[in-house]
């Protein structure tokens, strides 16, 4: 018996709990957001059966690399190179999928990326890391992507712009100011400390690597075990419901999209390190594939239901695919159209998934 | 149609519902929000299948399976938005679904030769088959739907609420046209809230209320308007309301509520609810009472006036500053505006206190869980399991775990709007019970219910709000709801 109630409450109850009434059909079913998926509880990413799917898929597509390519594929150095391509896209897609989480869409971390590798390889950004500290560079990156994440998050919540919208001009945009700033020339990373920190190894594995483990084991924890986490399934599932409860919708999504803007920036730094100059074209493109992998992980594009895991897996599936393309000489156009199938064939299965459940409305 | 039942997972829509229009005739639709209207219009466009009782069309049985099914028997559905593509000509958008074509290619002179027929039949022969219906009024609109439900050569008209979106003018238009089409033996069903309106049009009346036929083919001619405003708010089944504990004298004014308005909506109201006591708001659909609560919550930002909790003034629109001051709304449409329908039982219930579990950001999902799990036992939430995904709890369920999130916040003022909207009759007993608990232990509490029964036997005091103004204050006991009627109606017609 909770305090907060006298006991004459426990004599209030003996009528069985028939099924009720709907809530009323008169004014529009409340967002479109909650119409699909059963509930999860606490399983870490959401749902281990989903996810077992997505490793039975990767499974699968190692097979197919170890038929098609024997020790070319199987080899250690392979599994390296395959995670250091993994890498970018994945901090990418763990920033991806929170903001798709919380209902949104952020289509313009790739020009971000680009944006961050080019400032952080300026001149003046180098002359300042010379007389400095390699971090200049890399705290220019991360500055250059949470301010634009920043500036999407602010014109989405505040301004009430379409995500969609919004991020496109951002892609746009950011990708011109880049332009601008690299006067259309290829930038070279001339900062050894730079280079030999971030081209390093450390037990024998790329920093690119461990820094992708690290965004990928920090989000999960972000998104499953803390307050921010919670209020981006809320905000996503139901943003009425979370305002009514007392959240600030409005500054959490602007949050979302500056975390956006973060791994975008930490991307940057990481392409940096791996063609060692920043280009306007760095990462051009890359939103599609992030959004790609975490849909395919098994987040809901509606928003209110997210799986770092399931993201991850869906990374290594996209880049083991890459891999075994590039493994067996087959062009990059037959890559595309088997990532395409990939996606058809991931979205038809959620969406089998999600009508299994029970409706309260049509 | 006779005895027609829909179940929705949880819920019951539609409880053995009786119908019966003739050739020729304006038959009215009555009910409050949630009585049922729009899942029998559905069920009736083919857009809904019933689980059991039967429709016969003309004498035959008749059953549909889709819309387009309606459609073919001579069923025509004006829904209540506007369900016109804006992008596309008057004449595209009459048609649309049905083109007339040979091999793929649209019989364009045809089509607008036989719309301006229709517009001509409308009496809008002023509009131009070629013109893009986005450029048009509301009013034309509705005028292309009425077209389109006619150029499918209907029998029978369903008009949910047409005239919601007409000014006076056009809605003298719209009667002319439905006059015609009744007089060339198209029946027509048709729904509203204005009970003028079907005063003015409607030929009989069928009420529905919680999913039942309450009141059959009664003949407009012959039923009082209050007559027709209790059938709709009037009990259900005789519901006994516990007796009212006196609220103690000096306590606490905890909600002061001073000359609020909100511009468009409601003006001037004020109202003060001590710990312990019940305050009802009284009023029908569209009154304000709705947007009074959003309002004293923050959700919506008062264009005047004040709110105090415990004599601190709130800042206006801002609902984390009245959640911090201890109110809580449980909202009229709890689905959509206060549930995450996909998440477990606990997460609901602390979706307003989560953080406060929380050691700095890293969640305490063992202590929400335990906080919850007491609630659920105090509350007899049922089944009590915290970890169930909240769809699957029935509607009564859903609502005590809105009033458990209030109280693990430890709430001083609750604000209940529609406390047993969707809430089976049988489960009704406990929420009034549990608001009794609620202000006994303390709290101060404010209840909105269309149903005027509810709100006169729940509270201590009551407000009767008509168009946007508080037209009385007093006891409860000393008003009954002849009297209530009797304001609203004075009310509503000012």
């Amino acid at each position: 018996m909770s305090e907060s109630l006298p006991p004459s409450l426990a004599t209030a109850g003996g009528v069985p709990p028939d099924p009720d009434r709907p809530a009323p059909l008169e004014r529009g079913a409340g967002g479109a957001g909650h119409v699909a998926a059963p509930g999860r509880r606490g399983l870490p990413g959401g749902g281990l059966g989903r996810n077992l799917g997505l490793v039975i898929a990767l499974v699968a597509l190692g097979v197919v690399g170890v038929v098609t390519a024997g020790d070319r594929f199987a080899s250690l150095d392979n599994v390296m190179t395959i995670l250091r391509l993994a890498a970018i896209y994945g901090v990418l897609a763990v920033g991806m999928t929170f903001v798709i989480t919380g209902g949104g869409i952020d289509l313009s971390v790739g020009s971000v990326l680009g944006l961050a590798s080019v400032w952080a390889s300026t001149l003046a950004t180098q002359a300042m890391t010379e007389s400095f500290h390699w971090i200049v560079m890399v705290f220019t990156a991360l500055a250059v992507g949470v301010v634009c994440g920043v500036i999407n998050g602010a014109l989405i919540a505040y301004g009430k712009v379409v995500a969609f919208i919004a991020t496109l001009a951002m892609l746009v945009a950011a990708r011109g100011i880049a332009e601008i700033i690299a006067n259309r020339r290829t930038q070279i990373v001339e900062v050894d400390s730079f280079l030999d920190t971030f081209r390093a190894e450390l037990l024998g594995v790329s920093v690119s690597i461990w820094l992708f483990a690290a965004v990928a084991v920090a989000g999960w924890f972000l998104l499953n075990r803390t307050t921010f986490g919670r209020r981006t399934v809320a905000v996503g599932g139901n943003p009425e419901a979370a305002r009514l409860a007392g959240i600030r919708v409005r500054r959490h999504t602007l949050y979302l999209y500056a975390l956006s803007g973060l791994t975008a920036g930490i991307a940057g730094v990481m392409m940096l390190a791996r063609t060692t100059s920043g280009s306007s074209t760095n990462g051009s493109l890359y939103e599609l594939d992030a959004i790609a992998m975490v849909v395919v992980g098994g987040t809901l594009l509606a928003g209110g239901r997210g799986t770092i895991v399931g993201t991850v897996l869906g990374v290594l599936i996209f880049t083991t695919l890459t891999n075994i393309f590039i493994q067996n000489n087959l062009s990059t156009s037959a890559q595309s159209v088997a990532k395409g199938l990939i996606i058809v064939v991931a979205v038809l299965l959620q969406q089998r998934l999600a009508t299994r459940t029970p409706r309260a409305r049509t | 149609m006779r005895g027609i039942v829909k179940h929705f997972p949880g819920a019951k829509a539609l409880d053995g519902v009786d119908l019966e229009v003739r050739p020729g005739e304006v038959h009215c639709l009555l009910g409050q929000n949630g009585a049922g209207k729009s899942t029998l219009i559905k069920v009736l466009a083919g857009a809904h299948r019933p689980d059991s009782g039967e429709i016969t069309w003309a004498g035959e049985p008749l059953t549909l399976t889709s819309p387009v099914a309606a459609l073919r028997a001579g069923i025509a559905t004006m829904y209540q938005e506007l369900d016109v593509v804006d992008g596309l000509t008057v004449a595209e958008n009459v048609y649309l679904g049905h083109e007339l074509a040979t091999a793929g290619v649209t019989q364009r002179r045809t089509v607008r030769r036989r719309v301006a027929e229709v517009l001509a039949r409308l009496g809008h022969a002023d509009i131009s088959p070629q013109k893009e219906v986005g450029e048009l009024s509301a009013a034309g609109k509705q005028v292309v739907s009425m077209a389109r439900a006619l150029s499918h050569d209907a029998r029978l008209i369903i008009m949910d609420e047409p005239s919601a979106v007409l000014d006076s003018e056009e809605v003298a238009n719209l009667f002319r046209v439905v006059r015609g089409l009744t007089a060339a033996g198209v029946a027509v069903l048709y729904i509203s809230h204005r009970l003028e309106e079907i005063r003015q049009i409607g030929d009989r009346i069928t009420v529905l209320k919680d999913g039942r036929t309450v009141a059959e083919n009664l003949a407009v001619a012959d039923t009082p308007t209050r007559e027709l405003i209790r059938l709709m708010t009037g009990r259900a089944v005789d519901q006994v309301f516990p007796a009212r504990t006196p609220v103690a004298a000096g306590a606490e004014e905890v909600l002061q509520v001073e000359g609020l308005g909100l511009r468009g909506s409601f003006s001037d109201v004020s109202f003060t609810v001590r710990a312990g006591e019940v305050v009802g708001l009284a009023g029908l659909v569209g009154s304000g009472r709705s947007e009074i609560l959003e309002t004293v919550f923050g959700a919506r930002r008062a264009t005047s006036g004040s709110v105090r909790v415990g004599g601190r003034t709130l800042r206006p629109g801002s609902v984390p500053a009245a959640v911090s001051a201890g109110i809580g709304l449980a909202p009229e449409e709890r689905k959509s505006q206060g549930l995450l329908l996909d998440e477990p039982v606990y997460r609901n219930v602390t979706l307003s206190t989560f953080s406060r579990f929380a050691a700095g950001p890293v969640l305490d999902e063992r202590g929400e869980r335990r906080a919850a799990a007491e609630q659920i036992a105090a509350l007899e939430l049922r089944p009590s399991d915290p970890d169930r995904p909240i769809r699957t709890l029935s509607g009564g369920n859903q609502q005590k775990a809105m009033l458990a999130r209030w109280l693990v916040h430890g709430c001083r003022v609750l604000l209940l709007d529609e406390p047993t909207r969707g809430v089976d009759v049988g489960a009704r007993a406990e929420i009034y019970a549990l608001v009794h608990a609620l202000a006994e232990a303390g709290n101060a509490v404010v209840v909105v219910s269309s149903e005027i029964e509810e709100v006169l036997g729940l509270s201590h005091r009551v407000l009767v709000v008509a168009e946007g103004r508080v037209l009385h204050t007093g006891p409860s006991d000393e008003i009954d709801e002849h009297r209530v009627l009797d304001l609203v109606m004075e009310g509503s017609a000012a």
